[in-house]
């Protein structure tokens, strides 16, 4: 019997662009071509000024730790091997904040507020998520 | 904007299944028993009912209601949508049905079996997840006990809330289960218990979480002219609200400017200027509880306490009952049932009345809320 499958995000029309760049490992933000406002996750229009012209900008790939869970069974089965695992909330240096998992890290030594910077897992052939590494 | 029309409905009836891990009937079967008991409860007959109000993720629909209890015409049916956010959202909205003179007599139920029907985060069909999912469960933050750690540990961080906080929330509630005949929990629990208990989502041990339950739910609802002619002592609907705030991502709510102001903070300041009171008239309040920080975020939210000093009120036995704002007083979804807090509203009846197993000395007012985390809503009943 194969592996359960990891969840992997479907893409949409305003997702496409993010996606396919983390799979170049590149980290975009999806950005206001008229007031300037960064936002995540990405969307049709700027909540601020109602503009639907958007561009995507390279995000500095640093941020800080704001939160974090350690999961413990019983889990999802696609991530049974990895329990007791981490899962954290990063906010970027850009302001926006993201999901991720804490690499190289030993759980019990994250803290708030610990910088952060982006690592890349490719896990199934098109789709690379963003991870995050202590700096 | 329009007048609120404060009061302008009373709860009549209340009736409820037995809560169990595998209840051995289908949902439609429960849902059927809890109507017909909260009728009789009123003393009211299926052919009187005009209105269903239902949440959005009850399986059972209003036609198979209203064939299998004769109800002959519904001229009000509708439903509310984000699961345990819905419940005093229903609540809310069979009032205004009333109110607006379109219905007179709406049941609103809700029949769940979650204790022996799985687990919703872990039947997904396909690996690909899209929409707000797509922001959370691949690095799997998966179960809602993991999101709501995530907002936990921000609230430990930022506010100062603990473990012995939490537990405080989690051993006053079994202490109300004990007295409680229909509770599934009623095991004593102490500090040393709780703390003994395995992770789950750290922050979050084993007793932070909500049962796992089968049961249903079901309340009736009418103008407070009729309910002076009904069986039991009215129970009116000073006010209902509903609230979700900016940037709001479902359950995992972190990427607003700021996530500690949680849905709850806008359905309340949109409830107490609807009830016209506030906190300190509240004699008793049935806090969401599908997790134990759920009931200290909301102290705060509601403006019982400061933000930060909701744990420490905790902690000072305030929840239990002869503290300061009993709370939770059937045992909650911690130790009572989870059937999406449908059983929240029921206890805040029973207070009214004064027939609780937890009774509140003099409760003439009482809050409920339903799920935070989500687009959440909340309820102030009192006395005619």
């Amino acid at each position: 019997m194969s592996a359960p499958q990891r969840p992997v995000p479907e893409f949409d029309d305003v997702t496409t662009a993010f996606w396919e760049a983390c799979a170049r490992h590149e980290l975009l933000l999806q950005t206001c071509s008229s007031c300037g406002v960064v936002r995540h996750p990405p969307r049709p229009v700027c909540p601020s000024c109602l503009s639907w012209d958007y561009t995507w900008k390279p995000a500095s790939g640093r941020g800080r730790v704001w939160s974090w869970v350690i999961a413990h069974p019983p889990v999802l089965p696609a991530f049974a091997d990895k329990t007791p695992y981490n899962v954290a909330v990063v906010q970027l240096d850009e302001g926006v904040r993201m999901v991720g998992n804490l690499v190289d890290v030993v759980n019990d030594e994250i803290r708030d507020g610990m910088p952060v910077e982006v690592a890349w897992e490719d896990v199934e052939d098109g789709v690379t998520l963003p991870q995050w590494r202590p700096i | 904007m329009n007048e609120y029309p404060r009061d302008a409905a009373a709860i009549v009836g209340i009736g409820h299944t037995e809560f169990s891990k595998d209840i051995g009937r289908p949902e439609r079967t429960v849902a059927l028993e809890a109507i017909t008991a909260a009728l009789a409860d009123a003393g009211v007959s299926p052919h009187e009912v005009d209105g269903l109000v239902k949440f959005s993720l009850e399986n059972t629909m209003e036609v198979e209601i209203a064939r299998n209890l004769g109800i002959p015409n519904l001229t009000f049916f509708g439903d509310v949508a984000y699961g345990g956010g819905a419940g005093c959202g229903a609540v809310g909205h069979a009032a205004m049905a009333i109110a607006a003179g379109v219905a007179e007599t709406v049941v609103v139920w809700r029949a769940r079996n979650r204790g022996s029907g799985g687990r919703p985060w872990a039947t997904r069909g396909t690996n690909r997840v899209g929409g707000e999912f797509a922001w959370f469960l691949p690095w799997g933050l998966s179960r809602p006990v993991d999101q709501i750690a995530m907002l936990t540990r921000r609230h430990m961080i930022e506010l100062g809330s603990t473990q012995e906080h939490l537990g405080a929330v989690a051993t006053a509630f079994r202490e109300h289960a004990q007295r409680n005949p229909n509770a599934m929990m009623r095991k004593p629990m102490t500090m040393e218990d709780y703390l003994a208990a395995r992770w789950v989502s750290e922050p979050l041990r084993l007793f932070d979480c909500c049962l796992e339950s089968d049961g249903a739910l079901a309340l009736v609802m009418t103008t407070p002219e009729r309910a002076k002619d009904l069986k039991q002592p009215a129970v009116l609907v000073c006010a209902a609200s509903q609230g979700i705030g900016p940037d709001h991502l479902v359950m995992a709510n972190y990427f607003t400017a700021n996530p500690m102001e949680t849905p709850a903070r806008f359905a309340a300041q949109e409830l107490w200027r609807l009830a016209g009171m506030g906190p300190d008239d509240i004699d008793c309040a049935q806090f969401y509880d599908a997790f134990s920080p759920l009931v200290i975020i909301s102290l705060e939210e509601y403006g019982f306490c400061k933000p930060g000093d909701g744990g420490p009120f905790a902690a000072e036995g305030n929840l239990r009952l002869g503290g300061a704002l009993p709370c939770n007083t059937s045992g909650g979804s911690l130790s009572e049932a989870y059937v999406h807090g449908m059983n929240l509203v029921l206890e805040g009846v029973r207070q009214i009345r004064g027939s609780s197993t937890s009774q509140v000395d003099d409760c003439n007012a009482l809050l409920v809320t339903s799920g935070n985390g989500v687009p959440t809503s909340s309820l102030v009943l009192r006395k005619p």
